[in-house]
């Protein structure tokens, strides 16, 4: 059995054939080919998998991708806009917040909703808010740094352009 | 987000690798799909111990989607040989260690829940695993031991028949009779007994293994998520797969951690390589994380007794340890090397102690093999000496920074020969004491303290004074002490004719930035700007063969070898500049990227030269070989010895057991420093490492069946930001000697010297409460019964 599954994803329009049971982060890395998402347990535990769906970051291991059906998907791939890094994305960079890179796009997308949440996070609010991103590298200082970076970069319209 | 914008030695330049890493374009090994690639899955062992009596695949042979179904059975009868081990341990009694077997798939018996049993190749990951469960087997449970303790006991069951006690060997070093003469003056003995506990890796993107073969050329090409691609080639040539050397290509692409985890070869190459060939298609694995539990090698897990003999002034007089290695199952690649060569030559640490003996004994248990985990072995040493300094003090009524003080080897001691056979290069240890006192405002603690207690907390503060041996190696010293193979490095410098330039290592980046910090050294070395540079690696392929990156080795020993390639490159460059500048080669300098003729304001750049030589009209291509590519290899002297001192504060709530890491300083001795943005990124990196092992992280397996107890990330408690404290990294230089660069290694630092200043720092605040002793993890439920015992 199969079923038809259509959605947005960084603003495009998919409609794919899956088995049922595809989880949202297998049909993001194997069907469309959007590797920039991670699978780094099988506990939900890791958050190398955490997108945005309509608005929200989710842990994409844990969702169908039926579950999406109908909703705005948006991964690492599509957090630029025109070609602009986001601005936790410049501040991972600038701030050294990624080592071997693997659990960078999760806690990016994690750290992209925080902001959304609570734009200007005290440095507490933010290791709290990334309880559920695992990062073996880099000792979080750099990655609380970046977040907190960001916070001071982010432009009003840019927290609401990353919300489509 | 003001950045500096120098991008030449000693720059914190922003890396150039990150940009496909923030926009999701990394490429790992399992994003990587092959043109007809199928999966494979693997049914491991969920008993401790047992013996294989029958394997039915029959039904899961018939079971949709799948291709094929092997056994050890079938490996064995192709010749596929046994996991090797790349290090012999001699016993005291000079044999060598008892080596047992160790086949690819487990044959006539299981030793480890774990252990892989058959591999179930289909066309989807999904029906391979429905085929697995169609896989009819009886395997006949036998006793098992889960841990040293059980290992050693009188009467323990045998993880193999021909290791009486489970010993694996027993080994020494050191001069025992010096060490028994000195405690016999002693005026005081300090003694404790301390178990490093052990530790899971956990690298964030699991192993990954893509095998397949062309069947025109009879070549194998492995994509394999791996710190040291050459090193597993050449593995699989000699020892598993056994094919020509030539005949096999790795690519390790990008890889999400390794922490010398993914250094070992583990059974899951050699099936995906030898099964790709049967069925004449691409073979795919990726471990899932809790598979990665019961597969990938762990870390720690010893036990030690360790002693110190002082004088009346607090002079240590000799040290003397005794420590059970708990080896796992099997001997992993690098399993006896950890707590023999790599730890006890280190457990004099920073201190001039005269005389020194240490005996370890590795045993077998029904576990998953123990190998290298950042740090590998120094951790453990490092663990022993300064828990037991610290105890020292307490002891001798002396400050934990005092005793150091009067104890450490003199900066003009070097090179200081230890008495256990490790040769120090450089260091300043009192100088980096007294500057990590000062930033962690050591002197005004106790107000601290006595604010904490108003606030009903037990607030402690803590030391550790580390030193390791980087840069492996100078292939002499570890070929004599066991190695099976020498460590140098190679690197090729390959100059394009328009002047930009490839630089290909034989070290591997997963996380460490080499691809920024390699740059730096060669923009700094030619004067070329660094997006002229491009740093290749992980790839057997493109480079003329290499040792990866383990044990913090890749600036000391691959930086060494690029330095040696771009002398070699200036060096031509100056012989071809000379015609063209119509000066003696012995007038040509190289300075700021020109080839200038001295005292002249004659001069060409290297771009120039670059074309020119790739233009050879201009200088005569019978006496200089047209082009300008350079290989070298560079096999360093001795090791190289970072230290450092590392202060903990923390305060623990009496009433949960809780603990807060409040302040953590660290002042380390890397010798020179390439890029101090990365660098401290290392160091926070390791520490929490460290931290997490002193007070988080623990392996756990079942004492009486030897099931893994802490087989997820819902078990095994991985630090998360919400756990850890900023850090104050600060930096004294002194050069080692043993490389071009002057550097020593900075990787693995956090993880080796943060346990025992965590601990140090909980016995400090828990002592007045009147708890004597604590193990790591100091979990709060460990925490909190200590302080109930004391109060009992």
């Amino acid at each position: 059995m199969s079923i038809t599954v259509s959605l947005q994803v960084n603003g495009r329009n998919v409609s794919e054939t899956l088995e049922p049971q595809t989880l949202l982060v297998d049909f993001l890395r194997n069907h469309l080919r959007l590797t920039g998402t991670h699978v780094g347990c099988d506990t939900s535990q890791c958050g190398a998998c955490v997108v945005h769906v309509d608005g929200l970051a989710v842990k994409s291991c844990t969702l169908l991708a039926a579950q999406a059906h109908g909703t705005q998907v948006t991964t690492i791939e599509g957090l630029e806009t025109e070609g602009r890094l986001h601005p936790v994305q410049e501040a991972f960079r600038s701030e050294h917040g990624l080592q071997c890179g693997f659990c960078t796009p999760g806690m990016i997308m994690s750290a992209v909703a925080l902001l959304r949440r609570n734009p200007t996070p005290t440095e507490a609010q933010v290791r709290e808010g990334l309880e559920g991103n695992i990062c073996r590298c880099t000792g979080y200082h750099n990655i609380v740094k970046a977040i907190l970076t960001a916070s001071t970069h982010m432009p009003a319209q840019s927290a609401q352009a990353s919300r489509s | 987000m003001n950045e500096p914008t120098a991008t030449g030695i000693g720059a914190s330049l922003r890396r150039i690798e990150d940009h496909r890493f923030i926009t999701g374009r990394g490429k790992y090994t399992d994003d990587i799909q092959r043109h007809g690639q199928v999966h494979a899955y693997l049914l491991r062992s969920n008993l401790a111990h047992g013996e294989i009596r029958h394997i039915d695949t029959a039904q899961a042979k018939q079971a949709p989607g799948v291709l094929a179904v092997f056994t050890g059975a079938d490996l064995r009868a192709d010749g596929i040989g046994d996991l090797p081990v790349g290090w012999m341990t001699t016993n005291i009694d000079g044999t060598l260690m008892f080596i047992p077997p160790h086949p690819v798939l487990a044959v006539d018996r299981v030793r480890h829940v774990g252990d892989p049993i058959a591999v179930i190749i289909a066309a989807t990951l999904s029906q391979a695993k429905d085929a697995a469960e169609l896989i009819e087997f009886d395997i006949s449970d036998l006793p098992a031991v889960a841990n040293i303790d059980r290992a050693t006991a009188a009467g323990a069951p045998l993880v193999w028949d021909g290791a009486a006690h489970n010993t694996a060997f027993h080994w020494q070093v050191g001069n025992s009779a010096a060490v028994e003469a000195a405690f016999a003056r002693a005026h005081h003995i300090t003694r404790i007994d301390l178990v490093n506990n052990r530790m899971v890796a956990n690298a964030m993107e699991p192993r990954v293994a893509i095998g397949e073969f062309d069947e025109g050329r009879g070549e194998y090409l492995l994509h394999l998520s791996s710190q040291n691609p050459h090193v597993a080639r050449i593995l699989l040539a000699t020892a598993t797969l056994k094919v020509p050397e030539h005949k096999i290509r790795v690519i390790s692409p990008d890889v999400g951690g390794g922490f010398g985890s993914k250094a070992m070869h583990y059974a899951e190459e050699v099936i995906v390589l030898w099964s790709a060939k049967k069925i004449g298609r691409p073979v795919k694995w990726t471990s899932e994380r809790s598979e990665a539990f019961l597969s990938d090698r762990h870390g720690r897990d010893h036990k030690t007794h360790a002693e110190l003999a002082l004088d009346a002034n607090g002079k240590f007089l000799a040290l003397r340890a005794s420590t059970i290695a708990n080896l796992g199952a099997y001997y992993s690649t690098f399993g006896p090397a950890i707590p023999t060569f790599y730890s006890a030559p280190l457990l004099v640490g920073t201190y001039a102690i005269p005389a020194a003996y240490c005996d370890v004994r590795g045993v077998f248990t029904n576990t998953v093999p123990v190998d290298a985990y950042r740090g590998a072995g120094r951790p453990e040493a490092a663990y022993v000496i300064e828990r037991l300094v610290d105890q020292a003090a307490h002891e001798v009524g002396l400050d934990p920074a005092e005793i150091r003080r009067r104890n450490f080897i003199p900066p003009d001691a070097f090179p200081y020969d230890n008495p256990l056979g490790a040769q120090y290069d450089s260091g300043n240890f009192g100088v980096g004491l007294e500057k990590a006192l000062a930033l962690a405002d050591y002197a005004g603690f106790e107000p601290r303290r006595a604010a904490a207690k108003a606030r009903g907390k037990l607030r402690g503060i803590g030391m550790s004074s580390y030193i390791e041996a980087c840069g492996a190696g100078p292939s002499k010293i570890i070929m004599a002490a066991g190695a099976g193979s020498g460590m140098f490095e190679s690197a090729t410098i390959r100059v394009n004719p328009s002047g930009s330039v490839v630089v290909v290592t034989g070290t591997h980046s997963h996380g460490q930035g080499h691809e920024t910090t390699f740059a730096q050294v060669v923009s700094d070395k030619l004067g070329i700007p660094i997006h002229s540079i491009e740093i290749v690696h992980g790839d057997t392929g493109r480079s003329a063969f290499g040792l990866g990156t383990v044990g913090s080795r890749s600036l000391a020993v691959g930086g060494g070898a690029i330095i040696k390639a771009l002398d070699k490159v200036i060096a031509k460059g100056k012989r071809i500049a000379s015609y063209i500048l119509e000066a003696a080669e012995s007038d040509i300098l190289f300075e700021n990227g020109r080839f200038v003729v001295a005292g002249t304001d004659k001069g060409i750049s290297f771009p120039e030269i670059a074309f020119t030589a790739h233009a050879p009209a201009k200088f005569p291509s019978d006496e200089i070989e047209p082009g300008l590519e350079e290989t070298a290899f560079f096999d360093p002297a001795n090791f190289t010895f970072p230290a450092g001192l590392h202060i903990c504060e923390l305060e623990v709530d009496p009433q949960t057991g809780a603990t807060e890491v409040l302040a953590y300083t660290v002042v380390d001795d890397f010798g020179n420093v390439i890029n101090p943005m990365i660098v401290e990124g290392q160091v926070h990196g390791g520490t929490v490492q460290g931290i997490g092992q002193a007070l988080l992280e623990n392996c756990v397996y079942d004492p009486d069946t030897a099931q893994l107890l802490s087989g997820s990330f819902m078990d095994y408690c991985m630090p998360r930001a919400d756990n850890l404290p900023n850090f104050l990294v600060d930096y004294i230089v002194t050069p080692s000697p043993h490389n071009p660069l002057g550097v020593k290694g900075c990787g693995e630092a956090g993880a080796i010297a943060a346990p025992p200043a965590v601990m140090n720092a909980m016995m400090n605040a828990l002592r007045p409460a009147g708890v004597t002793e604590l193990s790591m993890p100091a979990t709060p439920l460990k925490v909190w019964q200590a302080l109930r015992a004391a109060h009992a």
